[in-house]
């Protein structure tokens, strides 16, 4: 990918929105994508700053778009643009940079992820408050500018260094070091001391006061509020939705013993209790011997089927599952939330969530 | 090699530990370590873990260091050692009657036999049982593929139950370590290196010696979390299941002779192995820097159980145990991950509430993308934590010559899928699968930063 074109020169494909394409200010933000041959704006400060770095770069093509019509339009668009970018058969992708202004951020950080699947490197540039850094930066190099046009030079200066060490096949393994957003990735290294001198010796020095930096900085944590009790379950639909890995025989949908990056949707139709032949666990975080045994106890039908008939609710024909061992919390919210939408546009009133 | 004694006039419980080094193995006739090689008897060391009712047969393995060799599914890692102490062993409440607290703590002599292990494979008992690979990309991953390895696979008898299956193989490993450390160790020794290990004084004195109760180096306490979630997730003191033991104080140095020891088959990366315990490095730290750069003011050990009261009452009495030896600082180490992140930060909130500090040593589960957050529970005064790595990265581990034990079973651990095998038949599989990978006592140098 880091080969040179014909003519002995890296290509350099350069996006930009509306206003640095020279079609015009916010007025024109709906402006329709097109390509100009060449460099426009700020890439030629760009094409200059890569020739002073001893890299031979050509910008071939700019293309420009509107942000108001990208953000609209942002899956035509792309649709549109990504065959005609690789057309161009880039060496690397520039977008921006988009300081602070927000819609030319997500269009930068969508074009640039946009290329990433098909191996062809980009790059772009963005204030930090931009909402496009929060939206991208786990999967594009986005590099740190100033808010505003102001900080173009210095801009400029650190995505052509950024730029040379994509175009020479160089990976960014920690792009704060690049003078770019952090993904919020974790990623592994060896350290050069075993852990358990690093506690130590951290220990020592939260101890005296001396500055120390923790190797994972805590997050901030959502927690929800339990919600009221419901005083009346007499004709609402109830739910029951479990981590606990209660699936049927066979595990149908192969959900992981650990890590679940899926869940299953089962019928409990015309069921007035689970048994051993028809369902089972696949959790590999407790034992399930007992859960095997007699699946209810991880998800208690035999039970809703008792107060159902004692509190006039009505059952949900379907449960949901998944795997709650070692399962990112990324993972576990993408669930929660498709898992929702259907609930709510089920007509379920209340889940029971169970877990083990 | 002798350490600073740290209170004169008070005798701390003072251990001698003898090491010698194995840089082979082999079977033979009499189990003996000749020219530094363990020579071991298979029909006597066989018949012996055959004489359980449950254990149908084993069959004896060597691995060594570099072997094309894969190790799978690892239940269990054991040092073999032998104590010299009359009337206290190794293992002790386990393979023997041991009450710590009627009995004491003896000072005197312990030999271990460096570089070789007993490890436990045999069909599956739980998920999460792991990997030993003894060459390639997953040897970087664990201090076990720099080992011998004398593997006991171990098939119980049909029928038998899944915890009796999971207590035969657990015992085996015990018996065959005291076996081949009785049977090579016993008699005079010369050779191999010595280290005297000083515990701290009681805490009684703490303070009362020669500083006149000024301390001149902060005082340091260990705070040693065991898993004990049940059900094939336990962990025993002296024989005594953790989990139906309120945290306590322990001699340090008890570690080595196998006071602690795993039965738990949680996730292979981050579950503490009997040998992870005998050779504990935060002890052993500690106790080596004790009486020059800080106080090691003692160990107190607490259990993680699952429920929510068993969890609050736990913190509290672990939290007040650590005041009451009055530290600067305190050393926190968690085994497992999930359930036990909540009690690593009521044992981390508690503590702080005393006005001690914390480091908490945790590994992390990010999600393959390392795009998630590590742990499932958090709190503010979490403000100095060591990383020993994200154990859901994957890591591509190619084909083996040999495989000891049953590598059918790589899809069904924890850290493996139905899609983990590639088609050049390398496996793609989470750090989770290797034994001792993100291990929370610190033996490994993995960490995990954000890029």
């Amino acid at each position: 990918m880091s080969d040179a074109s014909r003519n002995g020169k890296y290509r350099i494909v350069h996006y930009v929105n509306q206003f640095f394409g020279g079609v015009g200010g916010e007025e024109k933000a709906d402006c329709e994508p097109f390509t100009i041959q060449g460099p426009q704006g700020p890439g030629r400060l760009l094409e200059k700053r890569f020739r002073e770095g001893n890299a031979d770069a050509e910008i071939v093509a700019t293309v420009v778009c509107g942000d108001s019509h990208f953000v609209e339009h942002q899956e035509d668009v792309l649709r549109e643009l990504v065959p005609l970018i690789r057309g161009y058969h880039p060496d690397l992708v520039v977008a921006g940079p988009a300081f602070n202004a927000g819609r030319y951020g997500m269009a930068c950080g969508g074009v640039c992820s946009a290329l990433q699947p098909l191996g062809i490197p980009a790059i772009t540039a963005m204030f930090k408050e931009n909402p496009g850094v929060d939206q991208y930066r786990k999967t594009v190099l986005i590099v740190e500018t100033a808010n505003n046009v102001s900080g173009m030079e210095e801009a400029v200066r650190k995505m052509v260094r950024l730029g040379i060490k994509r175009l020479r096949g160089e990976e960014i393994e920690f792009p704060k070091a690049e003078g770019c957003f952090e993904q919020g990735i974790r990623k592994n290294y060896f350290h050069a001391e075993p852990a358990c001198g690093r506690a130590i010796a951290m220990l020592l020095r939260k101890i005296n006061g001396d500055p120390f930096e923790t190797e994972y900085p805590i997050p901030f944590f959502d927690r929800v509020d339990p919600q009221p009790a419901i005083a009346d379950l007499k004709g609402i639909t109830i739910a029951l939705v479990t981590s606990g890995g209660i699936v049927p025989t066979g595990n149908p949908d192969h959900i992981e013993s650990s890590s679940a990056s899926k869940y299953g949707k089962y019928s409990l139709e015309g069921l007035e209790t689970l048994d051993a032949r028809t369902h089972q666990s696949a959790h590999g975080g407790y034992d399930n011997t007992y859960a095997n045994n007699d699946p209810n106890r991880v998800l208690p039908v035999d039970e809703m089927r008792v107060l159902e008939k004692e509190l006039g609710f009505k059952r949900h024909p379907w449960y949901y599952a998944t795997v709650g061992n070692g399962t990112s919390v990324d993972n576990a919210k993408k669930f929660a939330k498709e898992i929702a939408v259907e609930l709510i546009r089920d007509g379920v009133q209340a889940v029971i969530l169970t877990s083990t | 090699m002798s350490y600073a004694r740290p209170h004169a006039g008070v005798h701390p419980v003072t251990h001698l530990w003898r090491k010698i080094t194995v840089t082979d193995l082999g079977f033979s006739s009499a189990t003996r370590v000749e020219n530094g090689k363990l020579l071991i008897d298979k029909g006597e060391l066989t018949a012996l873990l055959r004489s359980d009712p449950n254990i149908k047969d084993v069959q004896l393995t060597i691995a060594r260091p570099g072997d094309p060799v894969r190790i799978i599914p690892v239940k269990d890692v054991i040092e073999p050692r032998l104590s010299r102490i009359p009337g206290y062993p190794v293992f002790p409440g386990v393979l023997s009657a041991w009450d710590p607290d009627s009995d004491g703590i003896p000072s005197g002599e312990i030999v271990s036999l460096c570089g070789m292990v007993v490890t436990t494979v045999g069909s599956i008992v739980g998920f999460q049982e792991g990997i030993i690979d003894m060459s390639g990309p997953g040897a970087r991953y664990s201090l076990f593929s720099g080992m011998h390895h004398l593997v006991l696979d171990i098939s119980v008898k049909e029928g038998t139950e899944r915890h009796e299956h999971e207590k035969s193989v657990r015992l085996a490993g015990f018996k065959a370590s005291d076996y081949i450390a009785r049977s090579s160790l016993d008699g005079p020794l010369s050779s191999g290196t010595l280290e005297t290990l000083y515990n701290p004084a009681d805490p009684g004195f703490h303070g009362s010696g020669q500083s006149g109760g000024r301390k001149r180096v902060p005082g340091i306490a260990y705070l040693y979390m065991l898993q004990s979630q049940g059900l094939l997730h336990d962990t025993y003191y002296c024989g005594v299941d953790v989990k139906k033991m309120p945290p306590r104080r322990i001699v340090p140095t008890e570690v080595l002779f196998g006071a602690i020891v795993s039965g738990n088959c949680v996730s292979a990366c981050d579950k503490n192995t009997t040998y992870h315990h005998q050779n504990n490095p935060i002890i052993l730290d500690l106790l080596r820097g004790h009486g020059v750069d800080w106080d090691f003011v003692g160990c107190v050990i607490t259990n993680e159980n699952v429920t929510l009261g068993d969890k609050q009452r736990s913190s509290t009495q672990a939290a007040e145990l650590i005041a009451s030896l009055d530290p600067d600082g305190v050393i926190v180490s968690k085994e497992g991950f999930g359930n036990p992140d909540a009690d690593l930060m009521m044992n981390c909130s508690k503590i702080e509430a005393h006005g001690i500090k914390t480091v908490l040593l945790t590994d992390e589960f990010a999600g393959q993308d390392g795009a998630s957050q590590s742990l499932v529970d958090s709190h503010p005064n979490a403000d100095a934590i060591v990383s020993t790595g994200n154990a859901n990265e994957v890591i591509v581990l190619p084909p083996m010559e040999r495989v000891i034990g049953d590598d059918r079973v790589i899809t069904e651990l924890a850290g493996g899928s139905n899609k983990c095998r590639l088609p050049d038949g390398s496996v793609a599989i989470e750090l989770q699968a290797l034994i001792g990978s993100t291990n929370q006592l610190g033996f490994e140098r993995i960490s995990s930063r954000f890029k």
